[in-house]
C-alpha cells in the first residue's frame, strides 16, 4: 500500500500558537474515533496541561457527494439522497428539498398534506432533541437520560414506520404533497404520544435541570454572544439561547406554520445550560404544535393533482390511459423544471436548513446545495473553546448538537 | 419585491453597477468580481448579518465565465433575504476573501476551493475541507465525472491501486 499522506503540525502552523511549535504546548488529536464527538469529528487539540488553547476541527469523514449524486437523477430519485444527510432529521431533509422543488416548479400542496408535514417534522424534531439530550447528557455522566430518550424516540420512529414503512429514511414527504395518506391507526398513535411525552419531559427535568453535578459542568460554558453567533452563521437553538429571537417557522413560515400559536424559547446566558434550557422548551412547544395540527387535520387530497409534476395515485391508472402516460413518463425522463434558482430554508432542528437549487430546464438539478446548520454551528467550536478545560469541551461538544452527516454532506 | 427590501436593491444597484433580477421571490443581484468585497461590505453595513449560504455554480462548458459564485445573505433584524452572484472566470479562478467580513466565509471558501478549485485570496487557511488533503480534482465541476470507485480486498489492492486515479491509500 502506498503511504497515507497525513496532515502534519507543520501544514497546521498558521492555526496553532508559537508555543505549540517550540513544544511547549501538547498537540493532541481527539477523534474522529472518540465516542463523545458524535460521529465522525476530529478535533485538532492544544493543549496546556489540561486547558484548552486551540481547538482545529476538521471535517471532512462522512463527505459522500450527495450534492454530485443529486445533480445526476432526475428530481424524484434525487429526493432519497437527502434523508441520508442529517439522520436524525429525515423527514425535515425531506421537506426542505421538497419546498425547494416546489417553490421553483410552482407547484401546489394540499392543505392536508401541509398539515400532516407540520405533523411529522415536529415529531422529528422531538426525536432530533431527545438524541441530543440522551448523547449529552450520556457525555456528562448521566447514563440514565440516554435509556429514557432512546425509549421515547422508538416511539417516534414507529410512526414514521407506520406511515412509510421506514424508521428512518422515510422519503414520505414528497415534491407535491406526501407518498400517500396516513394510515388510520395515525391519529391514536400521535395521541398516545400526546398524553405521556409532556410527562416525561417533567421527568427528564427532574433528573436534570437542577441536578448539581449538571450545572457545575454547563453553567457558564461555552459562551457565545448574540453577535458572534450572527457573524458565525450560527443558528438555531444555539442562536436563540444567545437571546436572538430567531426561528424560520415564526420569520418566514412554510407548509403553515402561521395558523398554529406557539412560542419561540430564549435565553439570554448563551451557555451550554441556556442551550439544554432552549432545546427542551422546544420540545414542549413541538408537542403543542403537533396537538393543534391533529385537532384540526383537515380531510382531502394529499398530492397536488397537477400530473405533469406529480404522478397520479394508482387508482387511477388502471382506468385512465392519460394517468397511465403520465406515470410513465415521469419515472421513466421525468419533469423539466423552468430554468431558474431558488433558495428555501426550513427551521431544522439544529438551525436553518437551506437548499439552493438551480434548474437548466432539465429532468435534473444542474446544481443543488446544502446550506446545513452542523456545518456553520460547528465553525464556532474554536470562539466557544478558548481557555476551557478539556471535561468543558465534551459538554461544549454535546451543546453545539452537531450531526456530522450534515456537517459532511 | 418586498417594500424593505426595494430600497436597498436599488442603492445597490447604484452603488456597485449591479443588476438585479427576482425569480419567485428570490431577488438576487449579479455583482461583478473585483467589487465583490465592496457589495459584501456593504450588504453587511445594511443590516444582513448572516451569511446563510455560499455556493458556487459550474457552467461548463456551454458559458463563459465558466462559475458563477453565489452568496445568499440573511437579515435577521429586517427578516430579509438578499442573493449576490459574481461571475468568475474558468482559468485561474480567483475571488477576494470575505472571511473577514462573514466568519462563517472561511469554511464555505475551503469548501468552494476542494468543491469548485475557486481561489480565495488572502483567505487565512485554504486548505481542503472535505476531500482528504492528497486528494486530485473538484469533484463539483462539470467535467469532473461521476463515478465510482471498485472495492479493493487485500488480494487484489495493489492491482486495483494502480489504475485508480484518485484517492490512493
Amino acid at each position: 500500500m502506498t503511504d497515507i499522506q497525513e496532515v502534519t503540525v507543520d501544514d497546521l502552523k498558521h492555526l496553532v500558537s508559537e508555543r505549540a511549535i517550540k513544544g511547549e504546548t501538547m498537540l493532541l488529536n481527539m477523534g474522529p474515533q472518540h465516542p463523545s464527538t458524535h460521529g465522525v469529528l476530529r478535533l485538532l487539540l492544544e493543549l496546556d496541561g489540561e486547558i484548552v488553547i486551540n481547538c482545529i476541527p476538521d471535517v471532512g469523514f462522512l463527505h459522500t457527494g450527495v450534492e454530485k449524486n443529486m445533480e445526476a437523477k432526475t428530481y424524484q430519485k434525487a429526493e432519497v439522497m437527502c434523508d441520508r444527510l442529517d439522520y436524525l432529521n429525515t423527514v425535515g431533509n425531506n421537506l426542505a428539498y421538497s419546498l425547494a422543488v416546489e417553490k421553483l416548479i410552482d407547484l401546489d400542496v394540499p392543505v392536508r398534506a401541509q398539515a400532516i408535514r407540520v405533523i411529522l417534522t415536529e415529531l422529528q424534531r422531538y426525536a432530533s432533541h431527545l438524541v441530543w439530550l440522551g448523547t449529552s447528557a450520556l457525555d456528562l455522566a448521566a447514563m440514565s437520560m440516554f435509556l429514557y430518550c432512546f425509549r421515547e424516540r422508538e416511539q417516534i420512529l414507529d410512526i414514521l414506520e407506520l406511515c412509510s414503512g421506514q424508521r428512518m429514511m422515510t422519503t414520505y414527504i414528497r415534491p407535491g404533497g406526501l407518498w400517500r395518506d396516513v394510515p388510520v391507526e395515525f391519529e391514536a398513535a400521535v395521541r398516545a404520544i400526546l398524553k405521556t411525552f409532556p410527562r416525561r419531559i417533567d421527568q427528564y427535568e427532574a433528573l436534570l435541570t437542577r441536578n448539581p453535578l449538571m450545572l457545575d459542568r454547563t453553567l457558564g460554558i461555552g459562551k457565545l454572544t448574540a453577535e458572534q453567533c450572527l457573524n458565525t452563521g450560527v443558528t438555531g437553538p444555539m442562536l436563540r439561547a444567545s437571546g436572538v429571537k430567531w426561528d424560520l417557522r415564526k420569520a418566514q413560515p412554510y407548509s403553515g406554520y402561521e395558523q398554529y400559536d406557539f412560542e419561540i424559547p430564549t435565553r439570554t446566558e448563551g451557555d451550554v445550560y441556556a442551550r439544554y434550557l432552549v432545546r427542551l422548551e422546544e420540545m414542549r412547544q413541538a408537542l403543542r404544535i403537533v396537538e393543534q395540527a391533529l385537532n384540526k387535520l383537515p380531510m382531502g387530497p394529499v398530492r397536488s393533482s397537477n400530473y405533469k409534476f406529480v404522478p397520479p395515485p394508482r387508482s387511477e391508472i388502471g382506468v385512465s390511459m392519460e394517468a397511465l402516460i403520465h406515470h410513465f413518463k415521469l419515472w421513466t425522463e421525468g419533469f423539466n423544471a423552468p430554468a431558474g434558482s431558488v433558495y428555501s430554508a426550513v427551521e431544522s432542528p439544529r438551525g436553518e436548513l437551506g437548499v439552493y437549487l438551480e434548474s437548466d430546464g432539465g429532468p435534473k438539478p444542474y446544481r443543488i446545495h446544502w446550506r446545513t446548520p452542523s456545518f456553520d454551528n460547528l465553525q464556532a467550536m474554536p470562539l466557544m473553546t478558548g481557555g476551557v478545560l478539556v471535561a468543558d469541551l465534551i459538554a461544549i461538544i454535546g451543546s453545539v448538537d452537531i450531526v456530522l452527516g450534515d456537517v459532511d454532506r | 419585491m418586498d417594500k424593505n427590501l426595494q430600497p436597498i436593491v436599488e442603492k445597490l444597484e447604484k452603488e456597485l453597477g449591479a443588476t438585479a433580477t427576482e425569480y419567485r421571490g428570490d431577488v438576487s443581484l449579479s455583482v461583478p468580481a473585483e467589487k465583490i468585497t465592496a457589495a459584501c461590505q456593504a450588504v453587511h453595513g445594511l443590516g444582513f448579518e448572516l451569511l446563510s449560504a455560499m455556493t458556487a455554480v459550474d457552467y461548463w462548458p456551454q458559458e463563459t465565465p465558466r462559475f458563477h459564485v453565489v452568496y445568499e445573505f440573511t437579515s435577521v433584524s429586517m427578516n430579509l433575504r438578499l442573493c449576490l452572484r459574481t461571475p468568475v472566470p474558468g482559468v485561474s479562478p480567483t475571488l477576494p476573501t470575505i472571511s473577514g467580513i462573514y466568519r462563517n466565509a472561511n469554511w464555505r471558501e475551503r469548501e468552494l476551493w476542494d468543491m469548485f478549485g475557486i481561489k480565495f485570496a488572502g483567505h487565512p487557511d485554504l486548505r481542503r475541507i472535505l476531500m482528504p488533503a492528497d486528494w486530485e480534482g473538484h469533484p463539483l465541476r462539470k467535467d469532473y465525472p461521476l463515478g465510482y470507485e471498485e472495492p479493493q480486498f487485500t488480494f487484489n489492492f495493489e492491482e486495483i491501486n494502480l489504475r485508480k486515479p484518485y484517492a490512493k491509500e
